[in-house]
């Protein structure tokens, strides 16, 4: 068989956790990296493909670790093949299943036939996370060392927080010989309620419930102190609020093995987003208002938690960034506030999004990176994958800095566009997306 | 009159003191005409009221309007729908937008439905009250109300007193009597006050939340009591009715710190005795009847505004 050799030229390499941040070339033959910044009057023999990266961004392939894919169960959003494709598209060769499917991923049939099917299904590396629960539902814990043998990278009960501390202790316990983590959704359900949006102004304004926020702080407290007693790995899903941070802060100082991500949504959307002006605060309540798009949980905060939020990334108390992808139908969105879904269509986007945090000084290139690529595989110990270096997968983006795009929604490969970016302009665009040394997209096309 | 032709009217925001202004003085000359002309509006015209939440004095009220106007008027409510077979809100509407209504008056117990509504159909939208946000019809009628007792509501005290936080009411009377230059006052069991007890981000110097209700009722101009709904106790906002009634129903007592001619307004239903007393209900500070009088002239005077092209 002919071997498949790829020279990406003359791009400037990023890859913070090698250090490197400058003009050269990564090589690549068959599905791995053999050589980056090699020599700089290096030629190459003719049977390699060349790829011309000048004035572009050259990174690892990043890495979701928080992907709702929705297959099986609700296709109708989302499969393995949308949700591959659309991780493509937005730089993304690693993705997760997160477990709450239908059924649940809580056995190892369900798991291993997940794992087969996004080989064949899907074209980008798909990891998947089981259930802390059977059936998510808080009572037992799933079979958990059946899981880790077939593949699952960690645990969580999804949007079904374990709201029984014992449970939680016992899951955390549990877990711990297997290194894995339990990755548990910060809400405490009681004092959250019905609310809807995050409890503040705009939703008094609006006659919305609020959600207090206090129904994340009061769970992730709870969970560091459960971590903290069992010793365990706790990793916090799409953190939003200033006030965890403080808690995070703590227990990181006290050398807990805690985690924590932040979607790009949290990091630069909050809640007047649900006026529907695109975060502008309008004189009047118009058709606009009500943005379905707009809701998600944990709720948009306000915009000095986003601040924070961006505090807390570029100095690494937050570790990565995580999508939170979550597809709706139109459907699911196109009904009034109370009925619709939540969650945001994010694989898509979230490069430009976090790339806008770089370009207003917010944040350094090198953390955005890192927070998508190394930092990921790190704190899962994910192996070969989230650097460029020799002997790693060959999983590379390309991306133009100074290209610009707007986000539509005909343009989704995603089989949803529930976002509230519709209709904006957005900075840096994926150009060319490799998975295991194979060009799966490049120039707006899919070669798989 | 100038029309809002073709536009809905789904809060009191949206509307300037001149708008408003306009409302008032078409509800004024209906409700002068003996036989307020009628049939000879809104002949033809089909109105339907869109009730995915029961009531029945505000649809009457408006469908009694309506009527009034010479329109056709058809009542639609959750329990002859098909709502409850799961059917989606914006098929039913799809459907009735093909039926070709020239006005639709909706209520809906989620927050932000009739904007919903308005935004996905092409016929004009009457928000007759959706969820805890907004009811602009009863903020125009009690403006009236008080308008024509006071003559103005600049500079006047007006207490809204109870459940702000679950009072679509509140909110858009908030809204409409700071606009016209009234100072309104709000006081609240904390529990059922709005977060941080702030309705707007900047500081509304008009819209004053205070913690004693004495300071609320002291010197009032009007005070309109809030309905406590039964189930606020379930929910642990409120120790008990009784406890509520005690330190915040409205009695002959406690009006004694208010203006001698003060105004007592309720937007109904009224739980007698516990919000406020049967007596002050009945007596003559009481405009509570005045508002439900009020209410048709002015819901004839929206809808005539929103869908006749005759201008005065």
């Amino acid at each position: 068989m002919k071997s498949n050799k790829i020279v990406i030229k003359n791009g400037n390499i990023i890859d913070p956790s090698s250090g490197i941040n400058e003009v050269g070339d990564v090589v690549i033959e068959n599905s791995y990296i053999i050589d980056v910044l090699p020599l700089s009057n290096e030629t190459y023999s003719s049977d390699y493909k060349i790829i011309n990266a000048k004035s572009m961004l050259v990174t690892p392939g990043f890495i979701d670790l928080h992907t709702h894919l929705r297959d099986p169960g609700q296709e109708w959003k989302e499969t393995i093949n949308t949700g591959s494709r659309s991780a493509a598209k937005g730089g993304f060769t690693t993705i997760t299943s997160m477990p709450n499917t239908i059924p649940v991923l809580d056995n190892v049939n369900i798991v291993s036939d997940l794992i087969d099917r996004s080989k064949s299904e899907g074209i980008v590396r798909i990891l998947p996370i089981g259930s802390i629960t059977v059936g998510q539902k808080g009572k037992n814990i799933s079979p958990m060392n059946e899981l880790a043998e077939v593949g699952v990278i960690g645990f969580s009960d999804d949007g079904n927080p374990v709201s029984d501390p014992n449970i939680m202790k016992q899951a955390l316990m549990y877990s711990k010989d297997l290194s894995l983590p339990i990755i548990n959704h910060a809400e405490d359900k009681n004092i959250v309620g019905k609310g809807l949006m995050n409890e503040g102004v705009v939703s008094n304004r609006l006659g919305l419930f609020g959600a207090d926020p206090s129904g994340e702080t009061i769970m992730i407290a709870r969970d560091l102190i459960l971590a903290e007693r069992a010793g365990a790995k706790l990793h916090i899903p799409h953190i939003s609020l200033s006030a965890s941070l403080i808690l995070l802060e703590i227990y990181k100082n006290m050398d807990v093995n805690v985690t924590a991500e932040v979607t790009p949504h949290h990091l630069t959307l909050n809640e007047n987003w649900v006026y529907g002006k695109k975060g502008e605060v309008p004189d009047y309540i118009d058709e606009d208002s009500y943005d379905t798009n707009a809701k998600v949980n944990p709720p948009l905060r306000t915009l000095d938690d986003a601040k924070d939020m961006v505090d807390g990334l570029a100095e690494g108390l937050i570790d990565i960034i995580a999508t939170d992808h979550a597809p709706h139908s139109e459907l699911e969105k196109k009904c009034s506030f109370a009925e619709a879904a939540h969650g945001i269509n994010v694989l898509e986007t979230a490069f430009s999004s976090v790339f806008d945090l770089f370009l207003n000084k917010s944040i350094s290139i090198n953390r955005i990176i890192e927070s998508l690529t190394s930092k990921p595989a790190e704190i899962f110990n994910l192996h070969k994958i989230g650097k460029l270096q020799k002997g790693y997968f060959a999983d590379v983006v390309i991306i133009d800095p100074k290209a610009k795009w707007k986000v539509k929604e005909d343009q989704f490969v995603s089989k949803s566009s529930n976002t509230p970016l519709l209709d904006l302009d957005m900075n840096g665009k994926i150009i060319c997306t490799i998975s295991e040394g194979k060009i799966i997209y490049k120039d707006n096309k899919f070669y798989v | 009159m100038k029309s809002l032709l073709n536009k809905s009217l789904l809060d009191i925001d949206q509307l300037n003191p001149n708008d408003i202004k306009n409302i008032i003085d078409e509800a004024t000359s209906l409700s002068e005409k003996r036989n307020p002309m009628t049939k000879k509006y809104l002949g033809g015209k089909s109105v339907l009221t869109l009730f995915f939440e029961n009531s029945t004095r505000t649809r009457t009220s408006f469908e009694l309007a309506a009527k009034k106007l010479g329109s056709d008027v058809i009542n639609f409510s959750l329990e002859s729908s098909s709502v409850k077979k799961g059917e989606s809100l914006l098929n039913t509407i799809k459907t009735l937008e093909a039926m070709k209504f020239d006005l639709l008056i909706v209520r809906h117990a989620d927050s932000g439905a009739p904007y919903f509504i308005s935004k996905n159909i092409n016929i004009p939208v009457i928000n007759a009250g959706d969820g805890l946000h907004a009811h602009p019809t009863q903020t125009l009628l009690d403006i009236y109300t008080i308008q024509k007792k006071l003559g103005t509501l600049k500079n006047k005290k007006i207490s809204i007193i109870g459940d702000v936080l679950h009072s679509r009411v509140a909110r858009s009377n908030i809204l409409g009597f700071a606009k016209l230059g009234a100072t309104v006052y709000i006081n609240s069991p904390r529990t059922l006050s709005l977060w941080k007890n702030k309705l707007f981000e900047s500081n509304n110097s008009k819209v004053i939340f205070v913690d004693n209700i004495y300071n609320a009722l002291d010197d009032a101009d009007v005070i309109m009591p809030l309905r406590i709904q039964l189930e606020r106790q379930k929910q642990g906002n409120i120790p008990s009715l009784r406890e509520y009634s005690k330190y915040w129903g409205i009695n002959s007592q406690k009006l004694k710190i208010a203006k001698k001619d003060v105004l007592i307004m309720h937007p109904g239903p009224v739980n007698e005795g516990i919000e406020i007393t049967t007596e002050l209900v009945n007596s003559d500070k009481s405009l509570i009847n005045e508002q439900v009088k009020n209410g048709l002239y002015i819901r004839m005077a929206i809808i005539k505004s929103i869908l006749s092209e005759i201008c005065k």
